[in-house]
C-alpha cells in the first residue's frame, strides 16, 4: 500500500534582516559574505513567535490541504533545536492548537537541523506500518547564531509541517535512507545560550560527506539517477553549501532553484529542507519526482523520494504558498530591534 | 424608608503622600467627617477600596479601619466595585441609613496607590476589566478607554481638540481647589503634545495615581438638625447600574449604557431630569469619559459630547458646571476614593462653601461614579434640604 | 501572574476559539457561559469563532502594564469576527501608524504572556494584516 504526504503546510515570520545590517555592527564584509555564502537576508522571529507558534500555523495549513479531522492525527513529531522548553513538550501545545488531543502519540526531536525530517521519517514510517491512519511530521526552529559569528548571518525562523496518510495522497513516498556517523561540528551545550561549530570543519567531513553519502545511497538503494527526478532540495545551512551538493551529485541549477530558500529566508535549521520541500510542492505537477535530503550536525542525513500525484494541484491553493509568504510584504528592522527581538540584550533581572 | 441625609465630610490633601500609609490616610479623612458633623459615635461604617490588596497588600479593611478609629465592635464593611467603589459605599451607607438598620453611618473611600511602581499600578487597575479576555492582551485602562475614544471619534466626528477641552477645564477649576492633586492650568496644546500613553490619549488626558481617601457621615433626614449644627443635604437619590464586564460585549463601544440607566433611575426617584440639576461632579478618569457620561447623562445630546465640552456649557459659569472640584483629573484619582470625593464636593457646593470654585445658586447636584470600562456606575442626587 | 491551571482552563478557547451558541436566541458566547447575555438561556451548542474579522477600533499601548513593557509600542484592537462575535486582542505584524479602523485582520497563534524567565509560557490568539 502507497504512503505519502496528504497535507504540507510552511509558515514564515515576517520580519527580515539584510546581511549588510549585520555586517556593519561587527565591522564584518557585507559583500564578500553575500556572495560567499550566498545569503542576502533572514527571516527574524518576533517575541511572540517561537517553534511551537510557527509549528501550529505550519500545521493549520497542512490540515487545510489534507481536509481532514485533526482528532485522526495519531502522532505528531516536532522537531526543531530551539523548543521554547527544556522540559515540556513543544508538541502537546501544537496538537492542542490542532484539536487533535487526547488520542495522539507525541515526542519532540531532537537533531540540530535535521530534527524536522526525523519527526517526519518516523510519522511515515508509522502510517506505513498501519499503526495510524495520520501522522503529523513537523520541523520548526528560532535558531541562534552568537553575536558576531558566522552563523548569525544565517540562523532564522521558520517551520514546515507534512501530515502522512494513506488515502488522498500528494506525494507517495517511493523511499528513504538515513546516514549517519558520529560527528562534532556543531553543538550546544546543555544551559549555553549559542551553539558552537568547528568552522571550516563543518563543510567537508560534515555537512557534504553526509549529505552527498545519502543522495548517493538513496538513489542507488533506489535505483535512480538525478535525471529520474524533475526536482531536489537539500538541507541550506546557507546558500552556498546546497548549490554545491546539487552540483557535486549532478543535479542542475534549474531543480533546486524552487526550493532553494536560503539566500532570502537564510537557515531554519530544522525547518530547512521540508521548507525547501513545501516550496516546491507548491509548484510540482503529477507526476514530478522529487529527492529530498536533510543535514544534521552530530551528524546524519535522511533523505526520501516523493513522487507527486495527480491530487496535488487540488490542495496547492488551499493555504499560503511558501514562497509567497517568504515575499509577503516582509518587515525590515534594525541590529538593535533584532538584538531586542532575540533577547541578545542583557537586562535587569525581573 | 427614611430619607437620608448627608451632615457631615472630611477629605486630606490628595497627592503622592510618601510619608502617609493607607491606614493613616483613611483615618484623616473619616475624623475630619466626623468632626464636620459634629457627632461623637458612628454605627456602622463602609470603606470603598478598590485594591487594598494589590496596591498595599492589605485586605480586610472593614475591621482594621473600624479599629484605627477607635470603634472596634461597630460594624466595619469593604465595599468593592473598582472604582465606584467609593460611590458604592456611600449608596450602601445609605441604603444602611433608610433601611432602619443604622442610624449614623460613616461612608468612606481610600486608595493608597503610589507604594508600587508604574507596571504595577497600571496591572491593578487593569483588574477591573476582564482578566482572562482583555487584559491577558496586555490592554490597559488608558488602553481601553482610548478604544472607546476612536470609536467615539469615529463614529460621531469628535476631535482631538474637543478630548484636550475637558482636561483644560478640569485644571482651569483644580486651580481652585486646595486639596487638589494637579492645580495647575493647562493648555489644549500642552494636552495634545503631552506624552502618549495609549494612542490616541496622552498623559494628560488621563487622571493620575494618587494616595487620597474621603468620608461623609450619613443620617436619617429627620435626625440630621438634632445631631449636627451643619446644613443638612438630602439624597434626594441613589441608583447603581451595572453593564457588561468587557467592552467588546458592549453593543455600542462609546456609549455608556450603566450610566445612563443608573441616571435614569436617579431622576426618576428625585423626580427631576439633567434641567434641573446646578452641576455634576462625574468620573472624568480620561478626558474621553467626560463627554460620554455627559451624553449618558442627558447634558448633551448622544454623540455631541466632544462639542458640548469644547462649547463651555460645563464650565464654572457654564450653564451646567461639571466638576467645578477639577475632577479626577486635576483633583486626583485615588480610585476607591473618588466616589466619596464627589459627595463631599457636592455637599460643600450646597452648603454654598466652596469658595472661589462656588457655583452660583446651587441648590442640587449629581454624582456619577463609575467602575472599569462603565460596567458599573452609581449615579447620586443630592438637594438642599 | 498566570498559574498552570487558570492557564490550561482556557486553553480551548485561547487555542481552537471554542465558543457557544445559545440554542434559544443564536447569540454566541466567547467564552462559552452558563447563562445567555440576551435570552438568558440555559442550553448551548459548541461552536468555532470566524478565524477573520475587521477592525472595529484600537488603540497603540506605549505604557504597558507588568510583563508587556517590552512590546511597546503595541496595538490593541476590538476586532468583529466575520460571524459578529467581537473579541480584544493584539494587533501586531503591522506598522501601528498605518493601522485604521475597517482593516481586515486574521488570527495567528502567538505567544502572549511568560511568567518570567522560569515560569510558564502564555499562547493565545494575536491578528495579523490578513492578505490582499
Amino acid at each position: 500500500m502507497e504512503v505519502g504526504i496528504v497535507g504540507y503546510g510552511a509558515y514564515v515570520p515576517r520580519h527580515r534582516i539584510k546581511v549588510e545590517e549585520i555586517a556593519k555592527v561587527w565591522g564584518a564584509d557585507a559583500p564578500s559574505y553575500k556572495k560567499g555564502l550566498m545569503l542576502r537576508e533572514k527571516s527574524v522571529p518576533t517575541p511572540d513567535q517561537d517553534t511551537i507558534t510557527m509549528s501550529v500555523e505550519a500545521a493549520r495549513h497542512a490540515v487545510r490541504r489534507a481536509g481532514i479531522d485533526p482528532a485522526l492525527i495519531g502522532a505528531i513529531y516536532v522537531g526543531s533545536e530551539s523548543h521554547p522548553y527544556a522540559v515540556k513538550p513543544s508538541g502537546t501545545v501544537v496538537a492542542e492548537a490542532l484539536g487533535a488531543t487526547p488520542e495522539i502519540h507525541c515526542a519532540d526531536m531532537e537533531f540540530a537541523c535535521k530534527a524536522g525530517s526525523e519527526g517526519m521519517f518516523v510519522a511515515l514510517s508509522l502510517v506505513k506500518a498501519g499503526q495510524m491512519p495520520y501522522a503529523l511530521g513537523i520541523g520548526a526552529d528560532t535558531s541562534q547564531g552568537a553575536p558576531g559569528d558566522a552563523l548569525e548571518y544565517s540562523a532564522s525562523a521558520g517551520a514546515a509541517a507534512y501530515i502522512f496518510g494513506r488515502e488522498k495522497i500528494v506525494a507517495v513516498c517511493e523511499d528513504t535512507y538515513a546516514y549517519m556517523t558520529d560527528t562534532p561540528d556543531f553543538w550546544r551545550r546543555e544551559y549555553q545560550f549559542y551553539p558552537r561549530h568547528a568552522g571550516r570543519y563543518t563543510g567537508e567531513p560534515a555537512y557534504f560527506k553526509h549529505v552527498l553519502s545519502c543522495a548517493r545511497g538513496l538513489m542507488a538503494k533506489s535505483k535512480t539517477t538525478p535525471a529520474d527526478f524533475r526536482w531536489a532540495v537539500f538541507h541550506q545551512p546557507n546558500g552556498k553549501f546546497p548549490m554545491r551538493a546539487a552540483q557535486e551529485l549532478g543535479f542542475s541549477k534549474e531543480k533546486v532553484e524552487q526550493g532553494w530558500l536560503s539566500p532570502t529566508l537564510g537557515n531554519t535549521y530544522s525547518g530547512s529542507s521540508p521548507m525547501g520541500l513545501s516550496a516546491i510542492l507548491d509548484v510540482a505537477k503529477p507526476g514530478d519526482r522529487i529527492l529530498m535530503v536533510s543535514y544534521g550536525s552530530g551528524a546524519g542525513s535522511d533523505g526520501f523520494i516523493w513522487r507527486v500525484t495527480d491530487h496535488i494541484t487540488a490542495v496547492q491553493g488551499l493555504a499560503p504558498h511558501t514562497r509567497a509568504q517568504l515575499e509577503d510584504r516582509p518587515i525590515y528592522i534594525d541590529y538593535g530591534t533584532y538584538a531586542k527581538y532575540r533577547g541578545k540584550i542583557r537586562k535587569l533581572a525581573e | 424608608m427614611r430619607e437620608v441625609a448627608v451632615i457631615g465630610v472630611g477629605m486630606n490633601r490628595w497627592g503622592e503622600l510618601w510619608e502617609k500609609s493607607h491606614r493613616t490616610i483613611w483615618t484623616e479623612a473619616a475624623l475630619e467627617a466626623i468632626a464636620d458633623a459634629g457627632v461623637d459615635r458612628v454605627d456602622a461604617m463602609y470603606v470603598g477600596c478598590m485594591s487594598g490588596g494589590l496596591f498595599v497588600g492589605q485586605e480586610h479593611l472593614g475591621a482594621m479601619l473600624a479599629d484605627q478609629l477607635g470603634m472596634g465592635p461597630i460594624p466595619g464593611t469593604r465595599v468593592e466595585s473598582a472604582c465606584a467603589s467609593g460611590g458604592l459605599a456611600f449608596r450602601q451607607a445609605c441604603l444602611a441609613v433608610a433601611s432602619g438598620a443604622h442610624d449614623i453611618v460613616l461612608a468612606t473611600g481610600v486608595e493608597k496607590m503610589t507604594d508600587v511602581d508604574g507596571g504595577a499600578a497600571t496591572y491593578a487597575l487593569s483588574t477591573a476589566a476582564d482578566q482572562e479576555y482583555e487584559c491577558y492582551h496586555g490592554i490597559t485602562f488608558p488602553g481601553l478607554y482610548a478604544m472607546m475614544a476612536r470609536d467615539h471619534m469615529h463614529r460621531h466626528g469628535t476631535t482631538r481638540q474637543q478630548l484636550a477641552a475637558v482636561a483644560v477645564k478640569n485644571h482651569a477649576h483644580g486651580v481652585l481647589n486646595p486639596l487638589a492633586q494637579f492645580p495647575m492650568k493647562v493648555t489644549a496644546e500642552q494636552v495634545m503634545e503631552s506624552v502618549m500613553v495609549a494612542d490616541p490619549l496622552r498623559i494628560l488626558d488621563c487622571s493620575p495615581i494618587t494616595d487620597g481617601a474621603a468620608a461623609a457621615v450619613v443620617v436619617p433626614l429627620d435626625m440630621a438638625r438634632q445631631l449636627s449644627k451643619q446644613p443638612p443635604v438630602r439624597v434626594a437619590a441613589s441608583a447603581h447600574a451595572t453593564d457588561a464586564l468587557a467592552l467588546h460585549d458592549r453593543a455600542d463601544l462609546s456609549w455608556l449604557a450603566s450610566t445612563a440607566k443608573a441616571a435614569e433611575l436617579a431622576y426618576k426617584q428625585a423626580g427631576v431630569g439633567p434641567k434641573d440639576l446646578s452641576f455634576c461632579e462625574v468620573h472624568d478618569c480620561f478626558t474621553i469619559a467626560e463627554i460620554m457620561v455627559i451624553e449618558a447623562l442627558g447634558l448633551a445630546e448622544r454623540g455631541k459630547g466632544g462639542a458640548a465640552a469644547a462649547s463651555g456649557l460645563t464650565a464654572l459659569g457654564g450653564k451646567i458646571p461639571v466638576n467645578p472640584s477639577g475632577g479626577l483629573k486635576s483633583k486626583g484619582h485615588p480610585v476607591g476614593a473618588t466616589g466619596v470625593a464627589q459627595i463631599r464636593e457636592t455637599v460643600l457646593q450646597l452648603r454654598g462653601a466652596c469658595g472661589q470654585r462656588q457655583v452660583k445658586n446651587a441648590s442640587r447636584g449629581l454624582t456619577q461614579n463609575m467602575g472599569g470600562t462603565g460596567a458599573s456606575t452609581v449615579v447620586h442626587i443630592l438637594e438642599r434640604a | 501572574m498566570i498559574g498552570s491551571a487558570r492557564y490550561w482552563r482556557e486553553i480551548p478557547q485561547r487555542y481552537r476559539y471554542e465558543a457557544a451558541k445559545c440554542a434559544k436566541c443564536g447569540r454566541v458566547a466567547f467564552p462559552p457561559r452558563l447563562v445567555c447575555a440576551g435570552c438568558r438561556g440555559r442550553e448551548f451548542t459548541p461552536v468555532k469563532l470566524a478565524q477573520t474579522g475587521v477592525v472595529e477600533t484600537f488603540t497603540v499601548i506605549h505604557v504597558a502594564p507588568t510583563g508587556f513593557g517590552d512590546e511597546t509600542p503595541y496595538a490593541v484592537g476590538i476586532v468583529k469576527l466575520d460571524d459578529g462575535v467581537r473579541v480584544t486582542a493584539q494587533i501586531t505584524d503591522c506598522e501601528t501608524g498605518k493601522l485604521a479602523i475597517g482593516d481586515r485582520v486574521k488570527l495567528e497563534f502567538r505567544r502572549l504572556q511568560q511568567d518570567g524567565e522560569s515560569g510558564i509560557i502564555c499562547y493565545g490568539y494575536k491578528f495579523v494584516p490578513a492578505i490582499g
